[in-house]
């Protein structure tokens, strides 16, 4: 991974986060949640001045890092895409889907286009298995797609109007 | 609530809110006030009614309408139909399948007719963000009555003798773990709710949180009294927002009530809850591993003994339950162990919630009284199995869980019923599967969920599973041999039996109950190569028949790797060593003369 230089305002970021926390190694999990809903994702450098911070190593902040699913190394699209592999949208075609998106956009799960605009992640069970199979973009979720679907619903981001979606 | 005269009810579930169902709401709202009716009208956006399958909701009551698949833009005539004029919108109405008429009062829907609802009593009738709703039926009635007219000691009892077991899959005994929790001494000691749901396809503990966070925080409380501990964790995923949501919302006015914090109720009970989020990881749904999340650490298990109510959250003694099984403590206190004893069967008493999904007509979160058939909540609850299609299978318990055949169909639904037949309950996910589904590519799914989740601390799991999962890999791709049959048999034994925690002692019993129950599917896999159910794509063969094909060349000129050949207007034929069965000459031929097999 290239070496990102953190700007100011962002080790200040974290710095005021982890003191809300009062520099609680216990509070680590709660510290990366609040540090990625800020950022988008967790690079090597932003866990250093986590560790830094909680007075931890920074073998153990990556170690819990990438534990945990939620946490992400890499940042996500513009608009990050979430197949849903939950046994429910599994029985009723996610992984056919899935395929035609990986080959609509030409990327594996857990990587992002290019042009930076979209990612691409698989997610278990969001609790909507009666319109199995789903998808999400940003937070929009759509019902009951099909490989056919997938072509419209990935030009609806393409395009102007992606001022309707809404990112997390 | 008094002033209203009417009621509209709209599911603010997950399903339902994914189909614009706060849009609904809304336009309910606007439609109403701009016809003056605010004042007697009453729009409350609820938890899930449970019948998914044909969101959004909307239920209108005091005359129980139940309308499905509701849109944005019927809201309109809903108002200007029903709630002004008080004629029913028939178009919207539920039809019952079997008789194709529509039915007027929900009541009268066979998806309801037999679920028993406890520990959903509240989702899909109340506001969920509003405590007073949730005060208005029996709320916080029964955390009043242990604290000022029992003792702890009476409380347990009453918890014991209903009979509650955990709903979080292992089903011990919930009474008797609060008893060791409040035996162990020590200064300082913690309630958990589990609010992981790992199982990837189910719903219930999210739905209860969405639709009736107060019942657990009253059961927390009433924990807390019980073990002697002031302080409750409530340990939820973050991909859950919703619940989230609304659990904080609950925990804020029940604060401002009284009901959490200092001297509750004048008892000098004090008590107070916090939320700690999950971050994705099955495994931290154990609740040692669960633990040590909270903590900060990685989400690893740890042997047990020390059992969290001997030694838990930082070294404490800790009471770890499950969502569902909070959600049933208040109605137990409230109506008394034998009410609750008195369902169920004979070693598992009261309800159980599943979310019900995969290949079945009405996908939804139901409760049934255990004990009810596999059958019952299949053809009965569930409406049968999609577009008329023949039952296979249904896998209960999730990952940890197996699959049944037709041949439990009416076996009563309980722990010790469905660990016989070579499943479990587990925390309530039912999937079920049609003739189309491959139970050998069902176990590879699951071996795949494991293999993501296993925290990889001990290697009959870690590695195990990999081998298991690259033997399955072999025999969907056309690959195994039947010795391979009995190498899984053997690695799953193995890894049952010397993995650390619940999750790699249970991880090969998909693999284990396909084995027993299809073994014809997996020989045919192995000895044919062929995959009967046709989903195994590198198993499927495409073949045009010499009769019916009439040389259109269409086929020809679609495939992607030139495997066609054949003059115009005379059969085509396919070289199987060069096609790569994309299904693409399958897609395009207008005569039927291709065929899969
Ligand atoms: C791999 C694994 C995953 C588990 N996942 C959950 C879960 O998602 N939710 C849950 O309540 N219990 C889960 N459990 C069970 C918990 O360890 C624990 O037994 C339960 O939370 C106790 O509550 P109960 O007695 O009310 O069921 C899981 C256990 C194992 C081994
Ligand atoms: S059985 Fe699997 S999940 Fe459990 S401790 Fe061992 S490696 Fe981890
Ligand atoms: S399995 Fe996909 S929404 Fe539940």
């Amino acid at each position: 991974m290239p070496k990102i230089k953190l700007a100011e305002k962002a080790v200040d970021l974290i710095r005021e986060i982890c003191t809300k926390f009062n520099n609680d190694e216990g509070e680590l999990i709660n510290v990366l949640h609040q540090v990625q809903s800020k950022l988008g994702y967790l690079p090597a450098e932003v866990q250093e001045v986590i560790a830094r911070e909680l007075n931890i190593s920074v073998a153990k902040v990556y170690g819990v890092v990438t534990f945990y699913s939620f946490f992400t190394m890499l940042p996500k699209g513009q608009h990050p895409i979430s197949v849903c592999m939950g046994t429910a949208c599994y029985v009723r075609g996610a992984e056919q889907v899935l395929s035609e998106i990986k080959r609509q956009l030409s990327i594996e799960v857990g990587e992002t286009t290019p042009d930076g605009r979209f990612s691409l992640s698989c997610l278990r069970c969001v609790g909507a298995c009666g319109l199995a199979p789903v998808v999400m973009v940003g937070e929009k979720v759509y019902g009951r797609v099909s490989p056919q679907q997938v072509h419209k619903i990935i030009a609806e981001y393409k395009e102007g109007c992606a001022a309707e979606a809404k990112t997390a | 609530m008094a002033d209203y005269t009417m009621h509209v009810l709209v599911c603010g579930g997950t399903g339902c809110k994914a189909s614009q169902s706060e849009l609904i709401k809304l336009n309910f709202q606007n439609r109403l006030s701009e016809l003056g009716l605010s004042d007697e009208v009453q729009v409350v956006m609820t938890g899930c009614f449970g019948f998914c399958e044909k969101g959004p909701i909307v239920k209108i009551l005091p005359d129980n309408t139940f309308y499905v698949h509701v849109t944005p833009e019927d809201v309109t005539e809903l108002v200007e139909e029903h709630i002004v004029k008080g004629r029913k919108v028939e178009r919207l109405l539920y039809v019952d399948p079997e008789t194709q008429a529509s039915v007027h009062d929900a009541k009268g829907m066979e998806f309801y007719k037999k679920q028993v609802r406890i520990a959903l009593r509240n989702c899909g009738f109340i506001n969920p963000e509003n405590i007073d709703e949730y005060i208005a039926r029996d709320g916080y009635a029964a955390l009043g009555s242990c604290l000022l007219e029992k003792t702890p000691e009476e409380t347990i009892r009453i918890i014991k003798d209903s009979g509650l077991r955990g709903r979080g899959g292992g089903g011990f005994p919930t009474g008797l773990k609060w008893e060791i929790t409040r035996k162990s001494v020590s200064d300082q000691k913690y309630v958990v709710c589990n609010a992981d749901e790992g199982d990837p396809g189910a719903f219930m503990d999210r739905s209860i949180l969405e639709g009736d966070p107060h019942s657990v925080i009253e059961a927390m409380a009433i924990c807390g009294y019980c073990i002697g501990a002031d302080k409750g964790l409530v340990y939820i995923r973050a991909e859950y927002p919703l619940a989230v949501e609304r659990l904080k919302i609950a925990i804020k006015q029940a604060r401002e009530y009284g009901l959490l914090g200092e001297d509750i109720m004048g008892s000098g009970f004090n008590f107070d809850i916090e939320i700690r989020y999950g971050a994705g990881a099955f495994v931290c749904g154990e609740e040692t591993a669960l633990i040590h999340s909270m903590e900060g650490l990685r989400g690893e298990p740890t042997v047990k003994p020390p059992f969290p109510a001997e030694s838990g959250y930082k070294g404490k003694p800790t009471n770890v339950n499950n969502v569902e099984t909070f959600a049933n403590i208040p109605p137990i206190i409230n109506k008394g162990a034998g009410w609750f004893a008195a369902i169920g069967t004979e070693k598992s008493k009261g309800t159980k919630v599943f979310a019900l999904a995969g290949k079945i007509n009405n996908v939804g979160l139901i409760e049934v009284p255990m004990g009810t058939t596999l059958r019952e909540v299949i053809y009965d609850i569930g409406g049968g199995i999609k577009d008329g299609r023949e039952f296979k299978a249904v896998q209960t318990g999730g990952p940890s869980g197996g699959c049944l055949t037709k041949d439990f169909l009416d076996t009563p639904i309980d722990y010790d019923n469905l660990l016989a037949a070579g499943s479990m309950m587990g925390s309530g996910g039912m999937i079920v599967m049609d003739e189309t589904d491959c139970m050998v590519s069902i176990a590879k799914f699951y071996l795949e969920f494991t293999l993501d989740e296993s925290c990889g601390k001990c290697a009959p799991c870690r590695i195990g599973n990999k081998r298991l999962h690259e033997i399955l890999e072999r025999i969907t791709e056309g690959n195994g041999t039947k010795e391979d049959l009995d190498r899984l048999r053997m690695l799953s034994t193995v890894i049952k039996d010397a993995s650390l925690c619940g999750l790699g002692q249970t991880s090969p019993n998909p693999v284990l109950s396909t084995l027993d129950h299809f073994y014809d599917e997996y020989l045919a896999h192995v000895d044919s190569k062929t995959c009967p159910s046709g989903q195994c794509k590198a198993l499927l063969k495409y073949t045009i028949l010499e009769d019916k094909c009439t040389g259109c060349t269409l086929c020809f000129r679609n495939c992607p790797v030139g495997a066609i050949s054949g003059e115009k207007r005379s059969p085509h034929y396919i070289d199987q060593s060069l096609c790569i069965k994309c299904g693409v000459c399958y897609e395009k031929c207008k005569f039927d003369a291709i065929i899969i097999g």
